[in-house]
C-alpha cells in the first residue's frame, strides 16, 4: 500500500509541476476559462474594426470550428478521415444556395425568410443565417454518415483512402457542377456555379441585431468566438460522455471495445456524424462571410491543413487542437504572406513563400510525428501510450496494486 | 446429428449474394465498356471508336500499371500506403524532362540516336526515383517502424506534399509543355480502323519488358526471396538472417525505380508535365493496385490496364474533367463491396 500512496504523491506533484488546465483545481479551472473567454471578447476593441488582424482572427475561430470536428472523428474515434473538406463544401454550398441569388432564375419574386435588408427585395431563396446553419448541421451529418456507411468494415488505412475519395468525389461534383443543370427547377439553374463561385452570399443577419458588413468585421469575430464557444462546450460534454468514452474505447481497440458492448456501427456513425455537423457550420459561415461559394476553395490540400493542425496541437486533445487551428491559421494567413514572404527574394532565391504553405505543412506533419507525435498539448490518454515514461508508471502503479 | 447437418439447399437470396460477391466488380467493371459498345454499334455500326479507345487505353493503362506495382510492393511488405508514391512518379517526368535538355534530345536528333538517348534517360530516371523512394522511407517511414498504423500514413501525405513543392520549385507551377519526341500522336499502322501511334507502341515496349524483368527478380532471385519472405512474416524472416531494413529498402528502390519509368513514358506520351500530376496519377494507380487485390503484382498490372481503359473511355466520351470522380467512384465501390480486389485474398485490413 505505502508504495500506492507514493505513486499518487508523486503524480500530484509532477501536475503540480507542469499544471495543465485540466489538472487544476475546479475554481481555478473556472476562473482560467473566464478569463480566456473575457480576453476573448475584448481582443477586437484593441485592433482596427475593418483591418487585417481581425480578418486572421475571425478566420482562425473559424478555422478552430472545423479543426474541433476532424478532431471529433480522428482525434477522439481514431478514423482518420482525409476528406473532411467535404464537409466544408457542403456547409458553404448550403448558404450560397440558400442564402444568395443563385436561385433566381427559378423563382421570380424570390422566396424570403427572416431576413432584412437588401436580402428581403432580391430574387433568389433567402432563408436567416441561424435557419441556414440548421441546414447545414442536417446536410452534413447525412452526408457524413453516408460517406461513413462504406467505411465501416474498413479499418485504418483503408478508410482514410475512401474518404479522401469521397472528398475528392464532391470537389469535382463542385467543379463541375456548372455543368449539372438542374432541369425540374426549370431555366437553365445549375447545381453550382463551379470554379466562377456564388458571388456575393448573404451577410449574416441575427434577430435582434443589424446586418453584418463586411467594413465592420468585429461582429462577425463575436459570432465566430460564440461558435467556438458552442461548439468547444459540445466536445467537452461529448468527450466526457458516454459516446465520448465509446469513441476513445473504439480508436484503442476495436475488438475489444465491440466484446464490451460498445455498438461499433452507431458509435461511428455519431462520430462521423457530430464531426460533419462541426465542419457545416464553419462552412456556412465562412461562405458568407468570406463572400463567396468557390469550387476551388475545397481541395485536398484543406483537408490537410486542418489535419496539420490537430497533429500539431495534438490528436485528441481539444485544447491542443485549438492552439494548434489557432497557429496554423496564423502562420498560414499572417506568417507566411506578410511577415516572411520577402525571404526567399532576400536570400536571391525566386520564388513565393506562399506558393510554398503546404510543403511547409507537409514538413510539419512529418517532423511532427516523427518527434512529437502525442503533439503540443498532448492529450494525456495518449501521452502515456506514447512515452516510455509512463508505461514505467503503469507497470509502477500495477506493482502498487498488487503488493 | 441435427445441428451438424449442412444445410441442403441455400435460399436464392443467399445464391445471389454469393454471385454479386464474386462477379459483382467484373460486372460493374463491364457497365461502361458495354452501354458505350451498344452506343457505338447503334450509330456507326461498329466497334471501332470502342476499340480506339481500347488501345488508347491500354498504354495509358501500361503507366498506372507501373505506378500501382509500387503501390502494391509496399504495401505488401510493410502494410502502408506510400501516399509519396505518386510524387515519385512525377519527379521521374521531371528528371526525364530536364534530361532530355542535358543529354541534347531533340526534335531532330535521328532514330539511333533517340533510341539510345531514351534507354540513357530511362536508366537514369528509374535510378532517380529509386533512390528518392528509398530515401523516403528512411526519413518518413522507418523511424515509425514500431507506431500506430496512422502515423506512417500521415507522414506520407506530409512526404508527399513537400515532394510536390519541390516539382513545383523545380519547374513552375503551371503545366508545361515539353518537346515531342517521338511524335507520340503520329499513327503508327491502322488496323481496321484502329490507330496505333508511337506512344502506344512505347508504352508497351517499355512496360512488359520492365514487368517481366521485375516479377523474375521477385520469383527467382535470392533477394527476391527475401523479399517474400519478409512480406509473409517480417519476424520469422528476420529469425532466419534477412536483413528485414535491407529488403524494405529494395522494395522501395523497385517500386521507385518503375515508379521513374513511368514518368518517363508518360513525359513522352502526354508531353505535359505539372508538378499536380503526382496526385491524380497516384490515386489512380492505387486505385488500379486496390482493384487487382492490394499485394498482388500481376493483380496490380491487370488493374492498372482496367483503369487505363475505363479513364479513356471517361475522357473520350464523359469528358476529361469527370474521370478523377469516375476512377475514385470505382475506388470507393471496390473497397467497399470487394476490399480483395480481382485476383487478391483477404488482407487482414480487408477482413
Amino acid at each position: 500500500m505505502s508504495t500506492a500512496v507514493g505513486v499518487e504523491e508523486r503524480a500530484q506533484a509532477r501536475s503540480r509541476r507542469f499544471g495543465r488546465p485540466d489538472q487544476l483545481p475546479i475554481a481555478a479551472r473556472r476562473l482560467l476559462a473566464a478569463a480566456l473567454i473575457v480576453g476573448g471578447l475584448v481582443l477586437p476593441f484593441f485592433f482596427d474594426a475593418g483591418g487585417g488582424f481581425i480578418d486572421d482572427a475571425t478566420l482562425a475561430l473559424a478555422y478552430v470550428v472545423m479543426a474541433l470536428g476532424l478532431n471529433i472523428i480522428v482525434g477522439f474515434a481514431g478514423l482518420l478521415d482525409l476528406g473532411y473538406v467535404a464537409f466544408f463544401a457542403i456547409g458553404a454550398y448550403t448558404i450560397g444556395w440558400f442564402g444568395s441569388f443563385f436561385f433566381s432564375g427559378i423563382t421570380e419574386n424570390g422566396i424570403h425568410v427572416l431576413v432584412t435588408g437588401i436580402a428581403a427585395e432580391a430574387p433568389g431563396i433567402h432563408l436567416n443565417f441561424l435557419i441556414i446553419v440548421v441546414i447545414a448541421v442536417l446536410f452534413c451529418t447525412i452526408a457524413g454518415m453516408a460517406i461513413g456507411l462504406p467505411t465501416l468494415r474498413l479499418r485504418g488505412d483503408y478508410i482514410a483512402i475512401v474518404t479522401l475519395a469521397f472528398g475528392e468525389i464532391i470537389g469535382r461534383i463542385a467543379i463541375n457542377g456548372d455543368q449539372i443543370a438542374l432541369g425540374f427547377l426549370g431555366g437553365e439553374q445549375t447545381l453550382t456555379a463551379g470554379r466562377q463561385g456564388i458571388t456575393p452570399v448573404d451577410k449574416v443577419d441575427l434577430p435582434l441585431l443589424a446586418p453584418f458588413t463586411s467594413l465592420e468585421l468585429r461582429p462577425w469575430y463575436w459570432l465566430a468566438f460564440a461558435l467556438v464557444l458552442l461548439v468547444l462546450f459540445v466536445n467537452l460534454r461529448l468527450r466526457d460522455s458516454r459516446l465520448g468514452r465509446a469513441w476513445i474505447a473504439l480508436r484503442e481497440d476495436e475488438v475489444a471495445a465491440a466484446s464490451m458492448g460498445v455498438p461499433l456501427v452507431k458509435t461511428k456513425l455519431m462520430a462521423y456524424g457530430t464531426g460533419a455537423a462541426f465542419g457545416g457550420i464553419s462552412g456556412a459561415f465562412l461562405g458568407s462571410y468570406l463572400n463567396t461559394v468557390n469550387a476551388d476553395q475545397f481541395q485536398f490540400s484543406f483537408s490537410i491543413f486542418l489535419l496539420a493542425m490537430i497533429i500539431l496541437g495534438g490528436l485528441g486533445s481539444i485544447w491542443g487542437v485549438v492552439l494548434g487551428a489557432i497557429a496554423l491559421s496564423f502562420i498560414n494567413n499572417r506568417l507566411i504572406p506578410d511577415v516572411l514572404n520577402d525571404v526567399p527574394s532576400a536570400l536571391g532565391l525566386d520564388f513565393d513563400l506562399t506558393q510554398l504553405s503546404f510543403g511547409i505543412f507537409g514538413f510539419l506533419l512529418l517532423i511532427m510525428m516523427v518527434l512529437r507525435p502525442e503533439g503540443l498539448i498532448p492529450e494525456r490518454r495518449r501521452q502515456m501510450e506514447l512515452r516510455d515514461e509512463s508505461i514505467e508508471t503503469d507497470e509502477a502503479v500495477y506493482e502498487a496494486r498488487m503488493s | 446429428m441435427e445441428a451438424a447437418r449442412i444445410p441442403a439447399a441455400r435460399s436464392p437470396l443467399a445464391v445471389l449474394r454469393n454471385a454479386l460477391g464474386q462477379y459483382g466488380l467484373i460486372l460493374a467493371l463491364l457497365v461502361l465498356p458495354v452501354a458505350y459498345g451498344i452506343d457505338d454499334l447503334r450509330t456507326d455500326g461498329d466497334l471501332s471508336r470502342l476499340a480506339n479507345n481500347l488501345v488508347d487505353g491500354l498504354s495509358n493503362g501500361a503507366i498506372w500499371a507501373l505506378v500501382a506495382i509500387g503501390y502494391t510492393l509496399v504495401y505488401g511488405i510493410i502494410e502502408l500506403i506510400n501516399f509519396a508514391h505518386g510524387e515519385v512518379f512525377m519527379i521521374g517526368s521531371f528528371a526525364s524532362a530536364s534530361l532530355f535538355a542535358t543529354i541534347g534530345l531533340g526534335a531532330v536528333t535521328g532514330t539511333a540516336g533517340l533510341v539510345f538517348g531514351l534507354v540513357a534517360v530511362l536508366l537514369l530516371a528509374m535510378v532517380v526515383s529509386g533512390t528518392l523512394n528509398v530515401m523516403i522511407e528512411r526519413v518518413a517511414y522507418r523511424p515509425l517502424r514500431g507506431s500506430p498504423k496512422l502515423a506512417p500514413l500521415i507522414t506520407a501525405v506530409g512526404m508527399s506534399f513537400i515532394l510536390q513543392n519541390v516539382g513545383l520549385l523545380w519547374r513552375g507551377g503551371s503545366p508545361e509543355g515539353i518537346v515531342d519526341l517521338i511524335e507520340s500522336q503520329n499513327a503508327l499502322f491502322t488496323v481496321a480502323g484502329v490507330v496505333v501511334t508511337n506512344g502506344d507502341l512505347l508504352a508497351v515496349v517499355v512496360t512488359i519488358p520492365l514487368v517481366l524483368l521485375m516479377t523474375a527478380f521477385i520469383t527467382r532471385s535470392r533477394l527476391g526471396k527475401a523479399m517474400r519472405a519478409t512480406a509473409q512474416d517480417p519476424d520469422a524472416a528476420r529469425l532466419m538472417g534477412i536483413n528485414v531494413d535491407t529488403t524494405i529498402s529494395l522494395t522501395f528502390l523497385i517500386g521507385g525505380m518503375l515508379a521513374g519509368a513511368a514518368g518517363l513514358i508518360y513525359a513522352l506520351y502526354q508531353t505535359t508535365i505539372w508538378y499536380f500530376q503526382g496526385f491524380t496519377a497516384g490515386l489512380i494507380a492505387f486505385t488500379a493496385a486496390v482493384m487487382g487485390g492490394i499485394g498482388n503484382v500481376r493483380g496490380a498490372v491487370l488493374g492498372g490496364f482496367i483503369i487505363g481503359f475505363i479513364q479513356q473511355i471517361s475522357d473520350n466520351r464523359i469528358g476529361g474533367e469527370w474521370t478523377p470522380a469516375i476512377v475514385f467512384a470505382y475506388l470507393v465501390l471496390i473497397m467497399t463491396f470487394k476490399p480483395s480486389g480481382l485476383l487478391g485474398e483477404e488482407t487482414r485490413e480487408a477482413g
